[in-house]
C-alpha cells in the first residue's frame, strides 16, 4: 500500500516537474528520415547555440505515428505517408497536422557484384521472387528467368515493421506488407548488405545511402518498370526526373499543428525546410527541387493540415506529381 | 601380493590417471571457448576502436559526420541512470534479502516469494521493458526519463542483489546471532550492528555484478523509449533551485552507450563501425572497472571483519 502510495506522489511530482527551462523540440520515427532530420537538428543546435534543445528517436515510422497521435512529439519523421488507421488515431486525439515531403530515397534492389547474369530485373520478375505464393517454391534463379544458371536465390530484407517493408511490398506485390516469409530479415540494413556481398546469389533491397556507401561490394539491379520500358538504375538522377520507377519514394516529416505555434518548433521546421536541399545531399538522399521546399513553407505558414495521399501508400509518385497533390 | 597382481594394480591406476588428465584437458578447453571468445572480440574491437578514443571522443555529442561524433550524452546518460539504479535498487534489495533471511516465517508464502525471486533473475530483460512502459511511462506518468531508465533496469537487477544478499547473510555463522540475542539485542539490533556489516562484502559483490550487467542493457531502454539523437546534457543532479529543481535531471530526456553504439553499428557508412567499436571498447572497460572495484571492496572489507 505504501509502495503504491510513494509511486503516486512520484508521478505528481513527474507532472509538476516535467516543464524544463530549455525548449525541446521531440522527434521521432522512421529511422529511414533520421539521417536528414539528424543532420538538421545538428546544425539548428549549432546555430541556436544550444538554446533550443532538439531529440530525435527511431522507432520506425509506425512508432513514430504512435507516439505522434498520442502527442507525445512534435515531429514525426516517415517513410511513407500517414495510413488510414494513424489518421484515425490522431483524429481521436485531436491531433492535427502539418505534412511535408523533405527528400527522396530510392529503393535500391543490389546484388553480389560476381552475378554476372542478371543486367536488369522487371517488377514482374521481383514480383515472382517476392511474392507470398514463391514462398518455399522459388529457391533457384533459372526458376526466375531460364537463360540463367540454376543457383539458389538467397533474399534479404527489411524488417516487417519498417516503412521500408511496407513500400517495397506495395510497389512490387501490389499489397502492403504482402511478402513471402522465408527471407533473411533485418531492421539493421548493414546486414541486408553483409549478406549480399558474401552471397554470390543473394539479392536485397534497402535504401540508396547503403548502396552508395558500399558501391564498391554491390552491384545495383536496373529495374524495368513495366513492358516496353526501358530499365533504369538507381540514381539522384534518375530519380529527380521520375524515370526509376516504381521504387523511389517521397520520405516526409509530420508535423503536430499545435507544437507549430510555439516559437522553437516553426523555427525549427522554417530552419529544416531552408537547409534540407544542402543537408539531404550529404547524407546521400535524393533533395527535392528548391521550389518544393519553398512550396513546403508556404504551407507550413498557412497550416495546411492533413494528407495529400488519403490514407494510402501511394506508389511510383514523381516528384513533379507529388507538388501537384493537393490536400484532401 | 605377488609381482602380477602390482602390475595389474599399477595399470588400473595409470589408466585412471590418464581419464583424469583427459578430463582436465576438457574443462582447460570449455574453459578456453568462453576465455578465448572473450579475448578476441576484445582485441577486434580494441584494435578497431583504440585509435578513434581521444578527448574529443568523450567530450562531444552525436553527429552525422563520424569524425566529429562522440559519447558525451551516452556516457553521461549511463552514469545518471546507473545513479538511480543503485539509489533504488540497493536499499529495497537489501531489505528484501535481510527479511528473507532474519524476519520471515518459515511457511509456503514465504517459499512461493523465493521461487519468484529466483524465476525473475532469468526473466528476459525485453519482459522489464515492456513493464517498465506500461507502468512506469503511462500509469505513473513518468515519461521517457532518467528515472525511468533507471527504475527498470532497478527491477531487472533486483533479484540479483536480493540473491547476493541472501547467499551472504547465510554465510555468517549462527553464533553470532545467537550471541548478540543473548545479550538481549532485538532483531533490527543485531541486523544493524552485525549482520549488515559482516555480510557487506557479499551484497556490495552482489550490487556491482548486478550494475554491470544493468549498463549494458539495451532492450529494456529502448522499450521504454530512449532517444538516439541527443545533443544536450541533462541538468546537473541536484545542482538546481531546492527543492524541486534538483530533481531536474530525473525527468529529462537521454540515451546510453549500448543505444549509441547500436545506431552506429546500422549506419550505411564505414567510419561509423569504427566508433561503434571504440564505444564498444569504452563500455567493455567500465564493465570491467565495477567488477574491479567489487573484487576490491570485496577484499577490504573481509580484511576488517573481527570476529
Amino acid at each position: 500500500m505504501n509502495k503504491i502510495a510513494a509511486a503516486l506522489a512520484l508521478a505528481g511530482f513527474a507532472v509538476s516537474t516535467s516543464a524544463l527551462a530549455t525548449p525541446v523540440v521531440k522527434i521521432d520515427g522512421s529511422s529511414t528520415v533520421y539521417p536528414v532530420t539528424e543532420a538538421v537538428a545538428e546544425e539548428y543546435q549549432k546555430a541556436k547555440k544550444n538554446t533550443v534543445n532538439v531529440t530525435v528517436g527511431i522507432s520506425g515510422t509506425g512508432g513514430g505515428f504512435k507516439k505522434f497521435c498520442r502527442g507525445e512529439t512534435d515531429i514525426s519523421n516517415a517513410s511513407r505517408p500517414i495510413l488510414k488507421k494513424e489518421i484515425d488515431d490522431c483524429k481521436a486525439a485531436g491531433v492535427e497536422y502539418i505534412e511535408m515531403p523533405i527528400a527522396y530515397d530510392a529503393l535500391t534492389v543490389a546484388i553480389n557484384p560476381k552475378n554476372d547474369w542478371v543486367k536488369s530485373l522487371s517488377v514482374e520478375q521481383l514480383k515472382t521472387m517476392w511474392e507470398p505464393a514463391a514462398q518455399g517454391k522459388i529457391t533457384s534463379w533459372k526458376q526466375i528467368n531460364p537463360a540463367w544458371p540454376d543457383r539458389p536465390l538467397k533474399l534479404f530484407g527489411a524488417g516487417a515493421d519498417s516503412g521500408t517493408f511496407d513500400y517495397f511490398t506495395e510497389a512490387i506485390n501490389g499489397k502492403s506488407k504482402s511478402s513471402r516469409g522465408d527471407f533473411t530479415a533485418s531492421e539493421d540494413d548493414n546486414v541486408l548488405v553483409q549478406g549480399v556481398t558474401r552471397d554470390i546469389g543473394g539479392l536485397a533491397f534497402f535504401g540508396y545511402a547503403y548502396y552508395e556507401e558500399n558501391r564498391a561490394k554491390l552491384k545495383a539491379v536496373p529495374i524495368v518498370a513495366g513492358e516496353g520500358k526501358p530499365a533504369v538504375a538507381p540514381s539522384m538522377q534518375t530519380v529527380i526526373d521520375g524515370s526509376y520507377q516504381p521504387l523511389a519514394r517521397p520520405i516526409f516529416i509530420y508535423v503536430n499543428a499545435k507544437s507549430a505555434d510555439k516559437p522553437e518548433v516553426k523555427e525549427f521546421v522554417e530552419f529544416y525546410m531552408k537547409n534540407a536541399e544542402a543537408l539531404t545531399k550529404e547524407v546521400k538522399y535524393v533533395s527535392l527541387p528548391a521550389k518544393a521546399y519553398a512550396y513546403n513553407l508556404e504551407h507550413f505558414a498557412k497550416r495546411v493540415k492533413g494528407t495529400k495521399f488519403g490514407g494510402e501508400n501511394k506508389v511510383g509518385t514523381t516528384i513533379e506529381q507529388l507538388m501537384k497533390l493537393e490536400a484532401k | 601380493m605377488n609381482q602380477q597382481e602390482l602390475q595389474a594394480l599399477r595399470e588400473l591406476i595409470a589408466s585412471h590417471k590418464r581419464w583424469d588428465w583427459l578430463f582436465g584437458l576438457l574443462g582447460v578447453f570449455a574453459l578456453m571457448i568462453g576465455v578465448l571468445t572473450f579475448t578476441a572480440l576484445f582485441a577486434n574491437m580494441a584494435i578497431d576502436g583504440i585509435g578513434r578514443i581521444d578527448a574529443d571522443f568523450l567530450t562531444s555529442f552525436p553527429s552525422r559526420r563520424a569524425a566529429n561524433a562522440g559519447i558525451l550524452s551516452a556516457w553521461v546518460g549511463s552514469l545518471l541512470v546507473m545513479l538511480v539504479t543503485a539509489f533504488a535498487a540497493v536499499p529495497i534489495g537489501v531489505a528484501a534479502g535481510v527479511y528473507l533471511e532474519e524476519y520471515a516465517p518459515k511457511n509456503w508464502l514465504t517459499d512461493i516469494i523465493e521461487i519468484n525471486i529466483s524465476n525473475l533473475a532469468g526473466v528476459p530483460s525485453i519482459i522489464y521493458g515492456l513493464l517498465a512502459l506500461g507502468l512506469f511511462v503511462y500509469t505513473f506518468g513518468l515519461g521517457q526519463s532518467i528515472l525511468t531508465a533507471g527504475l527498470t533496469l532497478a527491477l531487472l537487477i533486483l533479484p540479483v542483489v536480493i540473491v547476493a544478499t541472501r547467499e551472504a547473510i547465510r554465510a555468517i555463522p549462527q553464533i553470532i546471532r545467537e550471541g548478540s540475542y543473548a545479550c538481549g539485542a532485538t532483531t533490527w539490533q543485531t541486523v544493524r550492528d552485525h549482520i549488515v556489516p559482516y555480510s557487506s562484502a557479499g551484497i556490495l559483490t552482489g550490487i556491482i555484478i548486478g550494475m554491470a550487467r544493468a549498463i549494458g542493457e539495451t532492450a529494456p531502454i529502448i522499450t521504454i523509449g530512449a532517444l538516439t539523437f541527443i545533443a544536450f546534457l541533462p541538468p546537473a543532479p541536484f545542482a538546481g533551485e531546492p527543492p524541486a529543481g534538483m530533481f531536474d535531471w530525473l525527468f529529462a530526456p537521454f540515451t546510453v552507450m549500448p543505444i549509441q553504439m547500436f545506431n552506429w553499428t546500422s549506419r550505411p557508412e564505414a567510419a561509423f563501425a569504427v566508433n561503434a567499436a571504440a564505444a564498444g571498447f569504452l563500455l567493455v572497460l567500465m564493465t570491467l572497472a565495477m567488477n574491479g572495484l567489487a573484487i576490491w571492496l570485496r577484499y577490504r572489507l573481509r580484511k576488517s571483519i573481527k570476529w
